[in-house]
């Protein structure tokens, strides 16, 4: 702050003399990032006039060009416009410096209109066809022409369930287990293993169905039918789907553990493996809570594994090591493609759930992430406070 | 008086234990990862005894011939041209993002723009390609259009006089790189966030706008993340399958006309040939060999650059 008060030093017992004019007061601290009334006025200007000269240009000298290159046409002269107008008014430093904040305020929002646009063209197109007969009837008896509340995804929705449990039975050990490696051993092998890691996480998910069909269900599904498609290989082939999701994220979650924990736990003499299983994982329980509802948001919208693996079944088939199952991206991928109107309608009901489930596990995975951090306030008096600590302790 | 004892770090059965268990876990990722490319390759040497090199210079797809001719040529390139289309459209978008979110933004604004842009990685894939298949693409022909009609001069333009221009790479390039935006957004805005404050305020102290300091401290010093969350993404786009077996015709063919009806891509097509008789599936096996190689590839370059450039590349740039 640059502004300039009275002088401190000038006596009090003077006053024949007038009072010094007071200095120029700024009227409100500038900070040079800031954006005036008058750059709102000139972006505004500057859109209108570029629509305006957009739907001239275009009707005069074409017939119609569609709404999308109108928009990215006006976009363009609207930018070039309001650097010209800035440059006069402020000069080319400032213009520039507008025109940046214009272009990467822009990408922001050109990255939020499609997540809305889908989200709502989903919601709008499912909710005419899902009545709560979806969640309860399968599609036995019912041909593709028939309306499309007819029938249901039951049988989808428990496939998808028992695959994706059984995906983290099988994942959740070894994803946790490979975190605790990374993070809480000194191997040699680590590097390797993180680097390999990241890798899989962009293992792209059809080569994982391709796999479990490869190994298990071409060579093995003549003498067994627990190796023939069904649920179980469909868990398979997701689980290395959520394997390496789980792991990053818990692997991060580990590494927030303080030190000092860790340190403390063997001053007092546990073992490395103890400190890891009652100090270092119950600490971060919220952050590996958070990873499994991440993993399972991820498994549960895979299509592509699951084709070579569980194959889609129209029918219930509660059994998932016995026989072809459906699950709810299947339901909805199969029905899609269908050429009939209402198995289409049918398929958007689908997809309504399958995002409702996805948002609704995202959302959770939020909140049990921001419980770690709402909480260390209301325990700091306490800490403040020894004797109220110790009334609080069990007398062994 | 008591000996004094000298504290020991000799691992006791339950740390031997321990190790091994973690030990397995970390190396069962290794071991899998093997596996799988044993067991494509595996599965695939029918097709590579038929074809033998020539199956990565054949275009065309013709399991029903007798003897059939296999080629994933055409199937690669229209891989790797959606892939480039989604990236090139991804990393402006999603660097603008990124640097919205870390020095734009207010703190709350912040919060739920990084919420929203992790919400956009969880949708599944399926959805954007239903969005893009039977809704979305449609607004996207316009612009073709134009595109053609004006541009047509530019190969990758140009397109016959009655082409169709739904189901087209150039579309289902733009709904791939929506995939992959969340991807590159979020470590473009994670290696942002470390640019060094003490020389923004130098840069802004010295009389810098916004964007000056942006483009002198910020970008510069993010310039390994952009490029590795950019490879990164690139290796996701590679790999995209379901929303591209929906919104391509999946014929294999050698062609840059991306705005018109056509190309195919490994992922894609796969999807859509499961099942089938078993020369098809061992192509699709070795198809699927050549994908999981490329994709990591590209994801391992794309570590190892981001590993680096963390470590503090770009800082003394």
């Amino acid at each position: 702050m640059t502004v300039v008060g009275p002088s401190r030093t000038s006596r009090p017992d003077r006053p024949a003399d007038p009072p010094a004019p007071p200095p120029a007061r700024l009227s409100s601290r500038r900070r040079p990032t800031d954006l005036t009334l008058d750059d709102y006025l000139t972006a505004a200007a500057s859109g209108a006039s570029a629509v305006a000269f957009t739907w001239m240009v275009v009707a005069r000298l074409t017939d119609g060009i569609g709404w999308f290159p109108f928009v990215v046409i006006s976009y363009v002269i609207f930018m070039v416009l309001f650097t010209l107008v800035t440059a006069d008014r402020l000069g080319r430093l400032a213009a520039m410096d507008r025109l940046a904040t214009v272009v990467v305020g822009t990408g922001a929002i050109v990255i939020l209109i499609p997540l809305l646009w889908l989200i709502g063209y989903i919601v709008v197109k499912g909710m005419p066809a899902l009545r709560a007969t979806f969640f309860v009837n399968d599609l036995s008896g019912v041909a593709a022409t028939d309306v499309a509340t007819a029938g249901g995804g039951a049988h989808a929705i428990v496939g998808t369930i028992q695959q994706v449990t059984l995906a983290l039975i099988i994942t959740l050990p070894l994803s946790v287990s490979c975190a605790v490696f990374l993070n809480e051993t000194t191997s040699r092998l680590r590097r390797p293993v993180r680097i390999f890691v990241d890798a899989m996480s962009g293992l792209p998910s059809v080569v994982a169905g391709l796999f479990i069909f490869a190994t298990l269900i071409i060579p093995l599904a003549e003498t067994s039918s627990l190796f023939g498609y069904n649920g179980f290989m469909a868990s398979l082939a997701l689980s290395m789907v959520m394997m390496p999701t789980i792991t990053r994220t818990v692997e991060v979650v580990l590494r927030l553990v303080p030190g000092g924990l860790r340190e403390a736990g063997l001053a007092l003499g546990a073992s490395r493996a103890r400190v890891v299983w009652s100090v270092v994982l119950p600490t971060a329980r919220s952050g590996v809570t958070t990873a499994v509802v991440l993993g399972i948001a991820r498994a549960v919208g895979e299509t592509a594994p699951l084709l070579f693996t569980s194959f889609g079944y129209d029918l219930m088939n509660a059994n998932p090591f016995d026989g072809p199952q459906d699950s709810l991206p299947l339901f909805v991928y199969k029905n899609i493609r269908k050429p009939a109107e209402a198995s289409i309608e049918r398929g958007f009901a689908g997809a309504l759930v399958l995002m409702m489930l996805v948002l609704s596990l995202f959302v959770i995975a939020r909140i049990i992430g921001r419980d770690r951090g709402a909480r260390p306030p209301r325990r700091l008096p306490r800490l403040a406070r020894p004797d109220s600590a110790r009334t609080e302790r069990s007398p062994s | 008086m008591p000996e004094r004892r000298r504290p020991e770090d000799a691992p006791t059965r339950p740390d031997k234990i321990f190790t091994g268990i973690t030990t397995a876990a970390g190396i069962s990722v290794l071991v899998i990862l093997g596996l799988v490319g044993v067991f494509l390759l595996l599965r695939s040497v029918q097709t590579f005894d038929l074809m033998g090199l020539s199956f990565f210079t054949t275009v065309e797809w013709r399991a029903d011939l007798s003897p059939p001719v296999i080629g994933v040529l055409g199937l690669l390139f229209g891989t790797v041209l959606v892939a480039v289309i989604a990236v090139a459209i991804a990393i402006p978008l999603g660097t603008c993002a990124a640097l919205f979110i870390t020095d734009y933004a207010s703190a709350g604004l912040r919060k739920l723009l990084t919420n929203l842009v992790d919400l956009l990685a969880a949708i599944p894939s399926l959805l954007y390609g239903i969005w893009g298949f039977l809704y979305f693409g449609a607004f996207i022909v316009p612009l073709s259009e134009f595109l053609t009609e004006h541009f047509g001069w530019i190969p990758f333009f140009a397109t016959d006089s009655n082409a169709t221009f739904t189901g087209s790479m150039f579309i289902a390039g733009i709904v791939v790189s929506l995939m992959v935006l969340p991807i590159i957004a979020s470590v473009a805005r994670e290696v942002f966030a470390q640019a060094p404050p003490s020389e923004k305020e130098a840069a802004l102290a010295l009389g810098g706008t916004r964007w000056g300091m942006l483009r002198t401290v910020v970008l510069p010093f993010g310039k390994g993340g952009i490029i590795g969350g950019s490879m990164l993404g690139l290796g996701r786009a590679l790999g995209e399958t379901i929303a591209v077996s929906l919104l391509l015709p999946q014929v294999p063919e050698l062609t840059i006309r991306i705005l018109e009806n056509g190309g195919a891509t490994i992922s894609g097509f796969i999807a859509l040939r499961a099942g089938g008789n078993e020369f098809t599936v061992s192509g699709l096996m070795a198809a699927g060999l050549v994908l999981f190689l490329m994709t990591l590839a590209t994801n391992m370059t794309a570590s190892l650059i981001i590993s680096r450039s963390r470590s503090g590349v770009g800082v003394d740039a």
